[in-house]
């Protein structure tokens, strides 16, 4: 019996092993190919800069060059679209860099705690300071008022100037569009508890509020207000594009509120080090050259060859900002008086 | 009812309920991520702004649209076929189109006040409640004239024969003909306008003026965007639904079949009304034509100059689109038949209520919730063009659902028992008894459905991947971008292919209808 019972297990042992070896091997087959496979790196961003007229497809290109990987923008509509997408994914998300919220949005994203620090301390071309553990700063503006020369000789210098004149502005609405919410901020950075005064004497100078960015700035294009609510570097689009200089952004003596945009690392990635890497890269000299004259903003890193033209043409006296927490806190007030001055 | 179950009394109620959940578990989805339902105290002043935005668009939609109707339906003109299809325009205009179009005519620096201008006259503003409720009727007042013209055309000539042998005068021949007809047509197509209206989003904020024009779907964004408060977005987006399910519910109560009988299908106008009659007729044409025509010949004449110089990736998107629109249209006409009929059979308030809240959805709140239910699966931007064909056919189908059933009505009242008799059923009743009789508003539904699927509807925001662009979001890119001329292009070419598109079915249903 003994006899009978020993080759069993030896057997089995041989079984298991060849089974092993199989699975081995089958792993192998399998293993190859991925590791062949160049890493992916989802960077999920707001449809602006991805599109073919954005920074996205310069970019694209060369951090392939030297990352060995592949960088797959994902659009999510726009800067609040993007916060939002952020909050339903969660840690589930595939995304490992979230780039293009700005310092209204940081606040409420780095509360999700789905965020990781970034660890980096860069020197930056900001008119104001600015540092945020879990987020870096990419390019930023100033908001502005913008006009036609040839239409509008003496443009209001204050928000009071402007709200005592008779000029038309559109605006944006801050509940689906972040430069709306960026004016929110701004009226509430320049007058405190005055904000909502300011409001009620505007509200016969709003044409219309639109729901986005470009419906605002159309409508100013094609006629039908005196001056948009958009950045002090959209002239430059007009002089540089389309060779046009009637376009100019009115300075108002008591600051321009700022833009900050900023990408962070998502904590749940699966590509923590390229993530560092592309955070990195997003503070080169191959990326920010690429930010004038895709995105309109100004980089945080001037390029060598200097900002294009008319880019310094209106620059503000004064810069204003608030802290993300201050900003975060400033929100559903500022929301409320806006919305009661301007429903009266 | 015959004895034997025909396939047709299971996949209508079966399609409905799809429907229905199609609609729904987004918003279960939604509200099932939040932190229960609630509702912010601003959002009662949102909903009674929707609402009476909304009927007033209805209103005053529906009732201009009676005399073009009856002006189109009474009198034979040159180019009246021609007019008739241009009605279909406004209605497939994105709607940041149209604003467009109508500020070039009516806006601060329009055609208008250029005129009052000249004349010495106060200028007009058109931002305000005023504005929004013009621009719902520029939009919707084609497509009431249309669901009514059809009414118009469905009184059997008999009937018009007899009328006129009997001597009736116009008031006898509307107290007798007209007002049943209208009985029949009115709810159904106001309330489809109000619930279009009630969702309006870029519309209302735009021509509102401000704040005080805020609407469910802004307070859904507010909700979404500004708050990430799922539970409040969720319970508003399912308020907007109930409004819609009661419309539906009423108009399924109030509207009654006119039971005008069958006829032999001779082609017999009414008698068209000479001296102030006449007059009266070519003056509300003649208005109603400017009024859509101008901010169309607008809308073309802002895209003609960019259009040499469009980016290449329009056309690849452009191609992506019409697939979307064919096959979004596809389904959606064969869904709309067999829910129809099945509606005709016998009262049937879950289809009457599916086939209408499609249109109460929330975009953001339906683009959210699918993007919920398939992320755990699968990555969304790989199913965005798929979604977007489901999305559409689900928002298109109410518009086919509504043009379909009073003919699906009539055939059966018609028609019913004497196919039942013959044992008519399946594909050969299909083939030789519905598709023929109804090919008039099936080729209007079709084309409807498959213009506005080339709009997107506004769902495919969140799923879009890179390389799956549409036409409307290359559009929204391109106005992003700074380019508006170029944007104002390739609108005009989304214009120009869903109104191809409509078109095409359009004078195809109705050659085979002839």
């Amino acid at each position: 019996m003994h006899g009978f019972l020993h080759p069993r297990p030896i057997r089995r042992n041989m079984e298991k092993d060849m089974q092993k070896q199989l699975l081995a091997a089958g792993l192998l087959t399998l293993a190859l190919p991925a590791l062949a496979e160049t890493p992916v790196l989802t960077v999920l961003t707001y449809d602006s800069f991805t599109s073919e007229w954005g920074p996205g497809p310069a970019v694209e290109k060369a951090f392939e060059e030297t990352c060995a990987c592949d960088l797959q923008f994902v659009p999510a509509g726009d800067g609040a679209a993007l916060l939002a997408r952020i909050q339903l994914e969660g840690a589930a998300s595939d995304a490992d860099v979230v780039l293009g919220l700005d310092t209204s949005l940081t606040a409420a994203a780095t509360a999700t705690q789905l965020f990781a620090p970034h660890g980096k301390n860069p020197t930056l071309n900001l008119p104001v300071e600015f540092a945020d553990p879990n987020f870096l700063p990419f390019d930023w503006g100033w908001f502005a008022f913008v006009y036609d020369k040839t239409k509008l000789a003496e443009p209001p210098r204050s928000f009071e100037a402007l709200a005592a004149s008779d000029r038309k502005i559109v605006i944006q609405d801050p509940r689906s569009s972040t430069p709306g919410l960026g004016l929110l901020l701004w009226v509430k950075a320049a007058y405190g508890n005055r904000a909502e005064e300011i409001w009620t004497a505007l509200s016969d100078n709003i044409v219309t509020v639109t729901p986005g960015w470009s419906e605002a700035y159309g409508l100013f294009l094609e006629g039908e207000a005196d001056m948009v609510l958009s950045y002090t570097t959209s002239p430059a689009y007009h002089l540089i594009a389309e060779s046009d200089d009637t376009k100019a952004a009115a300075l108002f003596d008591e600051g321009h509120y700022m833009q900050i945009e900023v990408a962070g690392k998502l904590a749940a990635t699966d590509q923590p080090d390229l993530a560092d890497k592309f955070l990195d890269f997003m503070l080169t000299e191959a990326f920010q050259s690429a930010i004038p004259q895709t995105n309109w903003m100004f980089p945080v890193v001037t390029p060598s060859a200097g900002l294009p033209k008319g880019f310094d043409a209106f620059r503000p006296a004064k810069s204003l900002l608030l802290s993300p927490e201050e900003a975060q806190a400033a929100r559903d007030p500022a929301l409320a008086e806006w919305q009661a001055a301007l429903a009266r | 009812m015959a004895s034997r179950a025909r396939p047709l009394d299971l996949a209508a109620p079966a399609l409905a309920v799809l429907l229905l959940a199609l609609v729904l578990a987004p918003v279960a989805a939604v509200a099932w991520r939040g932190a229960g339902l609630s509702l912010g105290p601003a959002d009662w002043s949102a909903v009674r702004f929707s609402i009476t935005q909304a009927f007033l668009s209805a209103v005053f939609s529906t009732v201009l649209a009676i005399p073009v109707a009856r002006a189109l339906a009474r009198r034979r003109f040159p180019g009246r076929s021609l007019l008739i299809t241009l009605m279909g325009a406004p209605f497939l205009l994105p709607a940041v189109v149209a604003v467009l179009g109508l500020l070039a005519v009516f806006g601060r620096s329009g055609a208008l006040n250029s005129v009052l201008f000249a004349l010495g006259l106060p200028p007009i503003s058109i931002y305000g409640l005023h504005g929004v409720v013009l621009a719902h009727v520029f939009l919707n007042l084609p497509l009431a004239t249309r669901m009514i013209l059809q009414g118009w055309l469905a009184i059997p000539a008999e009937r018009i024969r007899l009328a006129q042998s009997l001597g009736f005068g116009p008031s006898e021949t509307f107290r007798h003909l007209e007002a049943p007809m209208l009985r029949e047509v009115l709810p159904g197509a106001a309330m489809v306008i109000l619930v279009i209206c009630l969702t309006s989003f870029a519309v209302v904020i735009t021509l509102g003026g401000g704040p005080k024009a805020t609407t469910i779907e802004l307070s859904i964004y507010q909700a979404v965007r500004f708050e990430f408060d799922l539970g409040r977005a969720a319970t508003l987006a399912g308020l907007q639904l109930m409004i819609g399910g009661l419309a539906a519910l009423a108009v399924w109560r109030l509207s009654r079949p006119a039971d005008f009988g069958a006829g032999l299908d001779r082609d017999l106008p009414l008698r068209a009304p000479p001296g102030w009659r006449r007059a009266g007729d070519t003056l509300t044409l003649a208005a109603v034509t400017l009024f859509l025509t101008l901010p169309i010949v607008a809308v073309a004449l802002r895209g003609l100059p960019g259009l040499a110089d469009l980016p290449p990736s329009v056309l690849p998107a452009a191609g992506r689109s019409i697939l979307v629109a064919l096959v979004s249209a596809l389904l959606a006409t064969a869904t709309a038949v067999a829910m129809s009929l099945a509606s005709a059979r016998g009262t049937r308030p879950m289809i009457e209520t599916a086939a209408t809240v499609p249109l109460a959805t929330s975009g953001l709140v339906l683009g959210t919730g699918l993007f919920l239910l398939i992320q755990p699966f699968v990555p969304p931007q790989t199913l965005a063009l798929p979604v977007t064909v489901l999305v559409n056919m689900a928002l298109s189908l109410p518009y086919l659902y509504r043009i379909l059933l009073p003919e699906t009505r009539a055939l059966q009242a018609d028609y019913g028992r004497l196919a039942d008799s013959l044992s008519l059923q399946g594909w050969s009743r299909l083939r030789w008894l519905v598709l023929p009789r109804l090919a008039r508003p099936l080729g209007f539904g079709a084309g409807i459905a498959a213009a506005l699927s080339m709009g997107d509807l506004g769902v495919i925001a969140l799923f879009a991947g890179e390389r799956q662009a549409t036409l409307p979001l290359v559009i929204s890119q391109l106005a992003g971008a700074y380019r508006m001329d170029a944007a104002a292009s390739a609108a005009l070419i989304l214009v120009s292919l869903s109104f191809a598109l409509f078109w095409a079915f359009d004078a195809g249903g109705r050659r085979a209808a002839a």
